[in-house]
């Protein structure tokens, strides 16, 4: 029952820091926090961790293990492998304190500009009369243990620190759904919920509900309903005139690319850069938007600048590393670019993202691309399948099984390859990458649907 | 050179639970301007692990309830060791406390009528207790939390400054209180994150740090209950009252052992759990008391009956006060009727079907099925005794909350007298509010009475407290704080734990001798940037403190009472009835004394039966009674 665990446990403040690896005991029922107190008591006794009930109850232990935003007091040892490296970083959407803790203080400001309950006057104590059926909709929002996870976990500002001013995020979104159906409030929470705290930012990937440790379904409960009643209100004039005002270009080019609208994305973005060249979120919507078409080698052009721009953020700096690699790997993939002019490039970028990794896994893909662009077949298909492992994001989920269906492909595991590239077509059926993998497949003789 | 803040303030509140804030918002609410500082994150104090509700006679489902009998049952279930004041304040203010919180946006769970509905609870005789599911502290926390933040949002329109009259402090834990002359003058401590040393100027301090359970192994409290706010008060000349008596909460998790302590809540078996010993006998009717026999039912019919029919049945003995519970399951598996994993079995499952206990328990079923991989829809929970409160506390003025050093304030757990030697499940939520606000209260009228005529820190004090704070870096002796934590929590588990013996108490403060002088030798590793084993070696100074408070006390009371079980004195005495223990600080160690129990009024005496009224009492009291001599 007891064995001994390898751990890689990130270590540093906000301007530097490593990954550093520990073998430690794990007994029966234990879950991650154990071991991190374990590590104190006998390794470690600075390492810093945030923590109090050890239950699940107070959301004060959250973490990435593995990559995954979870609280550590609720993840059992048992749902790894005794093999297996259990990587912990910190909240990678604030800044880190020390070690495992992070700033948070983003929640609480955000948390204050929220207006508070506001019960009709004229009520006294022992008045309020409410249906259960009418407060248990609040309610649900209301066990929320403010752990953040949902913060963490939400592309708009994981690794898009310029968002923050505009956007409050998942946990200010229910707080805003519970106060607007709170059968005693008397405030418009929904406008509110669109002009202050950028709910409209919000392109519902479910990935705060996925994370909750509390199970409350913040997309279809919350957000969801909120963006249907800000849209019933439409023909108010205050709204009507709200929606005249333009929006600013990178996040109308966002939400092309979220429609699939990417050569309008691409105009949107290169639009925007020409007002402010140093916008990010544009930046990247134009790379995303190129690649979407095909034009790697532009892709690329833009990443580059991504990178320099990065600055100091751990964060932001490894999501751009990361996706300037992947861009001159896809360029070489597709014959834009050469491997020769390129291969120095991509090796330090690639060494420069691994330096800052934390998850041991975000590079996976990465990887696994690289060695196929280099031939080296068996070891694509063993980084393509970690990567698929952790993939959390549908996109790079769907590019790194066309990077194992090639790899397969040219092993000869053909039936296995055709089945990855299925799974990636249903995923992103417009990915430009499918192309080459399936003329790639049909030459090997492999039928693909 | 450590950075230093110094802040003045008119009330600094140490704790962010449930009576800090009510606290904090009422002196705020007086115009006081107030500090709340705290050793965690705004909104994770301990009260959120609160589960079963929070106790006031608001007559919403028994229209016969009223405060006259809650409070009855609240000095029942002390056994008649509770301070009749602070029982009577807390029983007759509730209902207020609690709709009050529904002004600030508390959603509690509604009757059909749409009022607050209340559920059945150990040790109350109606349904009382006002709840939100089995998550009823993490309601009181948020509300209390977002009344705070709208107070702050007044003071952003008002005064241009959110925190220009209420500011939280967190993460910064307060180390030293200084004193002008005998009274209050402030309280030095540190943040976490950076080490930086703050110091409030402020003429009233009220402690509301909650309990002390992280002394003992077993425990479902949180890290941040290390008894900090007794230990404070003591070394600010304050007295602690009858530390002897902690609530062993009957069931905890027994398993995984990772989890061992962890609370399942009393609300399972108010909602029908059963529980049952491993020959499948449901034990309880075995452990009925002399004195609780009236109002329990012998039969399993009868206590079966009672979850619908309360007028015509008497509760089921799984209700009795917590105490008695913990007692009975400690002897069941003693006499090796114990489940696999030493506790006994709690059974829902075959009680409720599996969507209600969904509905009702959600917190329990996902607590289960997430750390024990037990669905306890379908199988019965494994369940013991763990340490979840202590009753004992800051010896308190009730009405005022005011500890016996001017400027002193003490509400919530870490205050003492209002629960007796045992507290019924619910009487504490209720507790917070209620003293919280009247510490509030009269911490505004003590700093309104200062005039300008407010102590002062001195350089001395701050350099004094800084000097205390930093002592474990200087320390050589190559001591862990962990080590010694441990060793603390082991000693008070097995010698000073559920059932309690002279000799193993006297090997107890033998133990705890050692330890205090090997803490004196804790090395500690790294800088003063969010340093756990820093922060462990400061609060275990607390918990030694403490934990030597509840050894000494329960050495000297010779009886068996509520939160106190004595194996060489298993009987309750009529004579330690009238006794409250006071503990005051003695040079290095701490000074034990036998105080009278203020005495109860005639009006409130006459609320009970004289029949009830004789187990508890000497033949002298009683004969005072009207109608003594019949």
């Amino acid at each position: 029952m007891t064995y001994n665990a390898r751990f890689r446990i990130w270590r540093g403040d906000d301007a530097a820091g490593q990954l550093e690896d520990f073998t430690v005991e794990v007994n029966e029922g234990e879950v991650v926090l154990d071991i991190i107190h374990r590590l104190q008591a006998t390794q470690t006794p600075d390492l810093a961790v945030r923590w109090n009930c050890k239950a699940g109850k107070c959301g004060s232990c959250s973490a990435e293990v593995n990559g995954i935003p979870r609280l550590m007091c609720m993840t059992r040892m048992s749902t790894f492998p005794e093999a297996d490296v259990v990587t912990v970083t910190p909240l990678r959407t604030f800044p880190v304190v020390k070690d495992l803790v992070t700033d948070v203080s983003f929640n609480y400001e955000k948390a204050r500009e929220v207006p508070s309950f506001a019960p009709p006057a004229e009520l006294q104590l022992g008045e309020y009369r409410m249906q259960q059926v009418d407060v248990e909709r609040s309610q649900e929002f209301r066990k929320c243990i403010e752990c953040f996870l949902c913060q963490d976990t939400c592309h708009v500002v994981r690794d898009h620190e310029e968002n923050k001013p505009a956007f409050s995020g998942p946990r200010f979104f229910i707080r805003l759904a519970e106060l607007d159906m709170h059968p005693l409030d008397t405030k418009d929470r929904k406008r509110e919920a669109q002009a202050t705290h950028g709910l409209g930012m919000c392109n519902i990937t479910k990935c705060c509900t996925e994370v909750c440790p509390e199970h409350i379904k913040i997309t279809d409960n919350a957000i969801i309903p909120m963006k249907e009643r800000v849209v019933d209100t439409r023909y108010d004039p205050l709204i009507w005139l709200g929606s005249k005002i333009p929006r600013r270009s990178s996040t109308a080019a966002d939400k092309a690319l979220g429609s699939g609208q990417n050569a309008q994305a691409e105009q949107h973005a290169r639009t925007r850069l020409r007002e402010k060249p140093s916008d990010r979120t544009a930046r990247r919507a134009l790379a995303d938007a190129l690649r979407a078409q095909g034009q790697f080698a532009a892709a690329a052009e833009q990443t580059r600048v991504l990178v320099e721009q990065a600055g100091r953020g751990r964060g932001a700096r490894l999501d751009a590393l990361s996706a300037h690699a992947f861009a001159l790997l896809t360029a070489v993939e597709a014959g834009q670019l050469t491997l020769d002019r390129v291969e120095d490039e991509v090796s330090t970028t690639v060494q420069d993202a691994q330096r800052l990794v934390s998850t041991g896994t975000v590079l996976s893909g990465t990887h696994a691309l690289h060695h196929l662009v280099h031939g080296r077949l068996a070891e694509a298909v063993s980084h393509a399948r970690e990567a698929i492992a952790w993939d959390r994001d549908r996109v790079a989920r769907a590019d790194d099984l066309v990077t194992l269906s090639e790899a397969l492909a040219g092993l000869g595991e053909d039936a296995e390859a055709a089945s990855a590239l299925r799974e990636s077509r249903s995923l992103w059926p417009t990915n430009p990458r499918l192309q080459a993998a399936s003329v790639n497949l049909r030459s090997l003789g492999v039928a693909s649907s | 050179m450590t950075e230093m803040e110094r802040h003045t303030y008119d009330v600094v509140v140490i704790g962010a639970g449930g009576a800090g804030l009510r606290a904090a918002i009422e002196a705020r609410l007086q115009g006081k301007r107030t500090a709340i500082v705290c050793k965690s994150l705004f909104g994770k104090a301990h009260t959120v692990m609160a589960e079963g509700g929070a106790a006031a006679a608001m007559g919403n489902v028994n229209p016969n309830d009223n405060w006259q009998v809650h409070f009855r049952d609240t000095m029942r279930g002390g056994k008649f060791l509770n301070h009749w004041r602070m029982a009577e304040l807390h029983a007759k203010e509730a209902p207020d406390r609690v709709w009050e919180l529904e002004t600030y946006g508390a959603l509690f769970d509604r009757t059909p009528d749409g009022k607050i509905s209340q559920r059945n609870f150990g040790g109350h005789e109606y349904p009382r207790l006002a709840h939100v599911g089995d998550r009823t502290g993490l309601e009181m926390i948020r509300t209390l939390q977002q009344k705070i933040v709208s107070l702050q949002q007044d003071d952003q329109r008002d005064l241009g400054d959110a925190e220009a009259r209420l500011k939280v402090f967190a993460e910064t834990t307060i180390t030293s209180l200084t004193k002008d002359g005998d009274r209050i003058s402030g309280a030095v401590g540190y943040t976490r994150e950076n080490g930086t040393f703050v110091v409030f100027e402020a003429p009233a301090v009220v402690l509301a740090t909650g309990g002390i359970g992280k002394s003992f192994k077993v425990t479902s409290n949180s890290w941040e209950y290390t008894g900090d706010g007794h230990a404070l008060a003591m070394k600010a000349g304050a007295t602690l009252l009858n530390m002897e008596f902690i609530q062993f909460h009957p069931t905890g998790m027994v398993w995984p052992p990772s989890v061992k302590g962890i609370l399942v809540t009393e609300s399972v078996r108010g909602d029908g759990g059963i529980l049952k010993n491993s020959e499948g006998k449901r034990f309880m009717f075995d452990y009925v008391p002399a004195v609780f026999r009236k109002q329990y039912a012998e039969t399993e019919q009868e206590a079966d009956g009672w979850y619908d029919d309360s007028q015509n049945n008497r509760r089921p003995p799984e209700l009795l006060p917590r105490d008695e519970v913990a007692r009975a399951i400690n002897s069941e598996v003693k006499a090796g009727r114990g489940s696999p994993s030493g506790g006994v079995f709690l059974d829902i499952a075959s009680r409720l079907p599996a969507d209600a206990i969904r509905k009702k328990l959600p917190s329990m079923y996902h607590q289960f099925k997430e750390l024990a991989d037990v669905d306890i829809t379908a199988e019965p929970m494994e369940v013991g005794p763990t340490c979840h409160y202590v009753m004992g506390g800051v010896e308190v003025d009730p009405d005022t909350a005011a500890a016996v050093v001017p400027g002193l304030f003490a509400a919530g757990e870490c205050s003492g007298g209002m629960h007796g030697s045992n507290r019924l499940g619910g009487n504490s939520l209720s507790d917070l509010l209620v003293f919280g606000r009247r510490a509030g209260v009269g911490a505004s009228d003590y700093v309104d009475s200062l005039g300008s005529a407010r102590p002062t820190v001195t350089d001395e004090d701050v350099q004094a407290a800084r000097r205390h704070a930093e002592a474990p870096f200087d320390g050589d002796g190559g001591e862990s704080p962990y080590a010694l934590h441990a060793e603390l929590q082991q000693t008070m588990n097995d010698l000073v734990g559920i059932i309690r013996k002279r000799e193993e108490m006297e090997e107890a403060l033998k133990r705890l001798e050692d330890l205090k002088a090997r803490a004196r030798r804790i090395s500690v590793v790294g800088d003063k940037i969010f340093n756990p084993g820093w922060h462990l070696a400061l609060d275990l100074s607390n918990m030694l403190i403490v934990s030597e408070c509840v050894a000494r006390s329960a050495l000297i009371r010779e009886e068996s009472r509520g939160g106190h079980t004595r194996d060489d004195f298993p009987a309750m005495s009529d004579e330690w009835r009238k006794v409250n223990l006071v503990c005051r600080p003695d040079g290095d160690g701490v000074a034990v004394e036998k105080k009278p129990l203020p005495v109860m009024p005639p009006e409130l005496l006459a609320l009970f039966d004289r029949d009830e009224l004789s187990k508890y009492m000497t033949e002298d009291e009683l004969a005072i009674l009207p109608g003594g001599d019949a």
